[in-house]
């Protein structure tokens, strides 16, 4: 009979931190799978380095900190940022560059501000954007889709080239990689080719790029997985890519020749991804459904205008940055009517 | 019969673990020993005691009025002896003691002689009420609000509904099912009472879909006594469907304006085990001095319902009803989501003890560590009142008060849905307590600062007024000396009072003495007093001279 006994209530549900991480995880899973089978080994090796270097330097810092190490990994969260970016980075990334990523991610963009939950930004995002920033040419040096290499590479040859920046025997690092569908589109209409003209080389499937559209339609059925699971609601993913295909809609509508189709910005770059796993971080959105709404339709918006307008080829890292800037005046105007107050 | 239902928002599904308790039908507690009869069991000003230490009292009779208008008498529950009143641990979340009067029972039970009204609608509304405040009635549902001040709307409404509240959404509890399946008509009869008190159109009694027995045993009841103007409603079970703001959203669509009264939008909402004993108390003149008490949880080895008087001490009760398993448990007062932990189990039934939970390992698992807040939003989506607890989590854990209460702090109702669905298990209830405290504290520090202030300012401009007061006779007084400065005016004045003061001696002595008619001895006593009154005057005179000297 010492301390005052706990508040009510004196029963708990099932939920725990732990759980929703796992099952973000999981999500992601099959489209893992996929882009490895697609894209190769490194995709192994880049989630491989970025959870070992998340937690480690995770670990490192909450030991400087004084926090509890175990219990804190073990919520999870620094594995899914680990796979979060590791998913993002292209399929052969040197070893440094994962882990300057991660590291980033992990010590600045989230211990520094106190750790899991106190983190403005999406930590996966700000080690994206800084190393496409730091490092623009391995980040844009994507491998080609297996079916589309000139040349082939094993796990071996992967982890060479990942570790020691070597490729085996004669293969040139050229052809291997080439632009992605978003890089070739920008770079092409930039050169006043036709959609056409453009969507005619191999690098472009059905609707979205070769291979792309695999791993893109795989993360959407992770997405949809989560939503069954009640990981996330579906207002920022049906708002973000709802607002995406809207404004590609109409701007293809407008001019069919200049302005990619609404399905091809579905299925590039990171819209799936971001749709489901980044922007709805419930730690840096937009907290009521209201304030989700605009929050994913601000990261469509803005994805879609860096996208056609802007400096780089795919914008969602951005977008989601400048939008977890502005979810804090969302969340104060977005307040729901609370019960027994009047509308308005 | 089905009628239009709505909705509130959020809300659980939460397991009702309320089949433990309704195995077998209620029985009577024993009469203990001792009572301990707490003065306070209600939302109010405690009650004043009315007995002694070594009084005898009957089973029935008023031990203590009520102070003030918010305030319930307390009756005993069995005739004895009182033997103490004095400070005693009772149930509230505190933990705190408080006065209580105990009472050595003498197994006789006899009652005070009781004045039933067989018929109430001979009574008016003011008188029921009175019945209803002197038997010490107070909300069984949990807050312990006293009864007669919820039957009262006084001039601001007509009453259009009255609603019994018979949902019991918490988990466990089984007292108010127990008390519809067994006594019906009891809570009919007094719904027809409360009505009558308050004029409502209509009444409507919520019983939650998972108590069909207590829903057949009103609507049986409702046949069989031809009542038509009473409507039993199944409602979905829902927690917290038994917070009155959500029933009466549920049965009439309407919501309680945010910090306002059911009154104010015409309804009345009272538990069903309130109207049962209003009924006792009105047709019967029976005060409140035993309820349904459910005890239950993995820890209790036969979860059961007992009719429990008053002050009956928790431990012997538990004994009673077979008393806890060999396993580690928690006694909790109320239900698993609104009640409160106690310590220890010396301490007494009173009137708002719905339930004792005896919460093991099975019923509550041990919970996970404690996670930041990943702000993930599950807490607003159940939240009844359309909160937003992630944000007031925030600002009650910054103490940014200013911010939760623009967030609507006070609009929480402390379901505790919000810290069940936490999956950084945050005890986020806790917050909103200690955030709701806080502003209080600070509200009456200011109100006392702003009294203070007030005062001080007034004594200042008191002392002002009086210095200007002052000066303004003193100028008048000046001004007339000069005036009417002359002698003869004054000695005249002089003269006046002294013949006044002279004509008034005079009367007193002639007035008629007390000391006429006297026998000898007396007239001897009086002659000594007056002597030694003399010489006293004689003593205090030459003091007196000696003094001004």
């Amino acid at each position: 009979m010492t301390a005052a006994p706990p508040s009510s209530p004196h029963v708990h549900g099932p939920s725990a931190v732990s759980k929703v991480m796992h099952q973000v995880s999981l999500a992601l899973m099959p489209a893992l799978v996929a882009y490895t089978w697609l894209f190769g080994w490194g995709v192994v090796l880049n989630v491989l380095i970025a959870a070992v270097v998340a937690l480690g330097s995770e670990a490192l810092v909450l030991k400087l900190r004084s926090r509890p190490v175990i219990s804190t990994l073990d919520d999870g969260s620094a594995l899914v940022t680990a796979l979060l970016l590791a998913i993002a980075l292209p399929p052969l990334a040197p070893w440094w560059l994962t882990t300057v990523g991660v590291a980033f991610a992990i010590i600045l963009a989230k211990q520094l501000y106190g750790g899991l939950g106190y983190n403005p930004f999406n930590p996966a995002m700000i080690g994206y954007v800084v190393l496409l920033i730091s490092f623009p040419l391995e980040m844009t040096s994507w491998l080609a889709p297996g079916e589309l290499r000139e040349g082939s590479l094993s796990f071996a040859g992967a982890a060479s080239y990942v570790f020691s920046g070597a490729l085996p025997g004669t293969t040139g690092l050229d052809s291997l990689t080439m632009a992605t569908p978003l890089d070739t589109m920008k770079t092409q209409l930039g050169l006043e080719l036709t959609l056409g003209e453009i969507t005619a080389s191999s690098v472009f499937g059905k609707f979205g790029g070769t291979g792309w559209e695999v791993v893109n339609g795989l993360i959407l059925l992770g997405g949809l997985y989560m939503l069954f699971r009640r990981i996330i609601t579906w207002h920022v993913p049906v708002a973000m890519l709802g607002t995406l295909f809207a404004a590609a809609g109409l701007f293809h509508l407008i001019n069919p020749d200049h302005y990619a189709g609404p399905l091809f910005h579905l299925f590039s770059g990171g819209a799936m991804l971001g749709a489901f796993f980044i922007a709805t971080d419930p730690v840096s959105g937009a907290t009521s459904n209201k304030g989700r709404l605009w929050f994913g339709a601000g990261v469509g918006i803005l994805t879609y205008i860096i996208r056609t307008w802007g400096g780089y080829p795919d914008g969602i890292a951005f977008s989601v940055l400048l939008m977890n800037m502005a979810a804090p005046t969302i969340d104060y105007y977005t307040q729901p009517r609370v019960f027994g107050h009047t509308r308005g | 019969m089905s009628r239009k239902l709505w909705h509130f928002p959020g809300g659980l599904h939460l397991p009702d673990n309320k089949a433990m308790s309704t195995g077998q039908a209620s029985s009577q507690a024993a009469v203990p020993e001792r009572l301990i009869i707490p003065l306070q069991q209600h939302i109010g000003a405690p009650a004043k005691p009315l007995v002694g230490v070594g009084d005898k009292v009957l089973k029935g009779q008023k031990l203590a009025k009520p102070e003030g208008y918010v305030s319930a008498p307390v009756h005993a529950s069995s005739s004895g002896t009182v033997v103490a009143i004095e400070e005693h641990a009772v149930p509230h979340p505190s933990g705190l003691s408080a006065r209580c009067i105990i009472i050595e029972t003498d197994g006789e039970d006899r009652w005070v002689e009781l004045t039933p009204h067989p018929d109430y609608r001979q009574l008016d509304p003011s008188e029921l009420r009175n019945i209803i405040r002197d038997a010490g009635i107070v909300g069984l549902g949990g807050a312990g609000f006293p009864a007669f001040i919820k039957l009262n709307p006084g001039s601001r409404m007509a009453v259009d509904t009255l609603i019994l509240n018979g949902a019991e959404c918490e988990p466990y509890i089984t007292c108010d099912d127990i008390l519809m399946r067994e006594r019906a008509d009891e809570v009919i009869y007094g719904a027809r009472i409360m009505r009558h008190a308050l004029q409502a159109k209509q009444c409507l009694i919520g019983i939650e879909d998972n108590k069909p027995e207590a829903l057949a045993a009103i609507r049986d009841a409702l046949e069989r006594l031809g009542e038509k103007s009473i409507e039993a409603v199944q409602v979905p079970t829902r927690y917290p469907t038994g917070g009155e703001k959500q029933l009466i959203k549920i049965l009439t669509g309407k919501e309680v304006p945010s910090q306002g009264l059911p009154i104010d939008i015409g309804i009345v909402c009272h538990n069903v085990a309130t109207a049962a004993s209003i009924h006792r108390a009105v047709e019967m003149g029976e005060p409140l001095i035993s309820r349904l008490v459910t005890i239950t949880g993995h820890g209790a080895a036969q979860p059961q319902n007992l009719e429990v008087r008053i002050g009956t001490s928790i431990a012997s009760l538990l004994e009673q009803a077979g008393g806890a398993r060999p396993v580690p448990y928690k006694l909790v007062m109320g239900g698993p989501m609104m009640g409160f932990e106690l310590q220890n189990a010396q301490l007494p039934v009173i009137k708002t003890t719905n339930c004792l939970l005896l919460t093991t390992g099975e019923d509550a698992p041990e919970r996970g560590p404690v996670h930041p807040c990943i702000r993930c939003g599950e807490c607003a989506k159940v939240c009844p009142a359309l909160l937003l607890p992630q944000q007031l989590y925030w600002y009650a854990r910054s103490k940014d008060f200013d911010k939760a209460q623009d967030h609507n702090l006070f609009d929480c109702i402390e379901c505790g849905c919000c810290a069940y669905v936490c999956p950084s298990n945050l005890p986020l209830v806790q917050y909103y307590r200690f955030a709701k405290t806080e502003i209080w504290a600070q509200e009456r520090e200011k109100k006392a600062a702003d009294k203070a202030r007030e005062r001080h300012e007034f004594r200042l401009f008191r002392q002002e007024r009086e210095k200007e007061e002052r000066a303004a006779r003193h100028k008048a007084k000046a001004k007339a000396v000069k005036k009417d400065g002359d002698e003869d005016t004054k000695k005249a004045a002089i003269q006046a009072a002294m013949e006044r003061a002279k004509a008034k001696r005079e009367a007193a002595a002639s007035e008629p003495q007390n000391t006429e008619n006297l026998t000898d001895a007396q007239q001897k006593q009086i002659a000594e007093a007056e002597e030694r009154r003399k010489a006293m005057k004689g003593q205090n005179a030459a003091k007196e001279e000696a003094n001004e000297e």
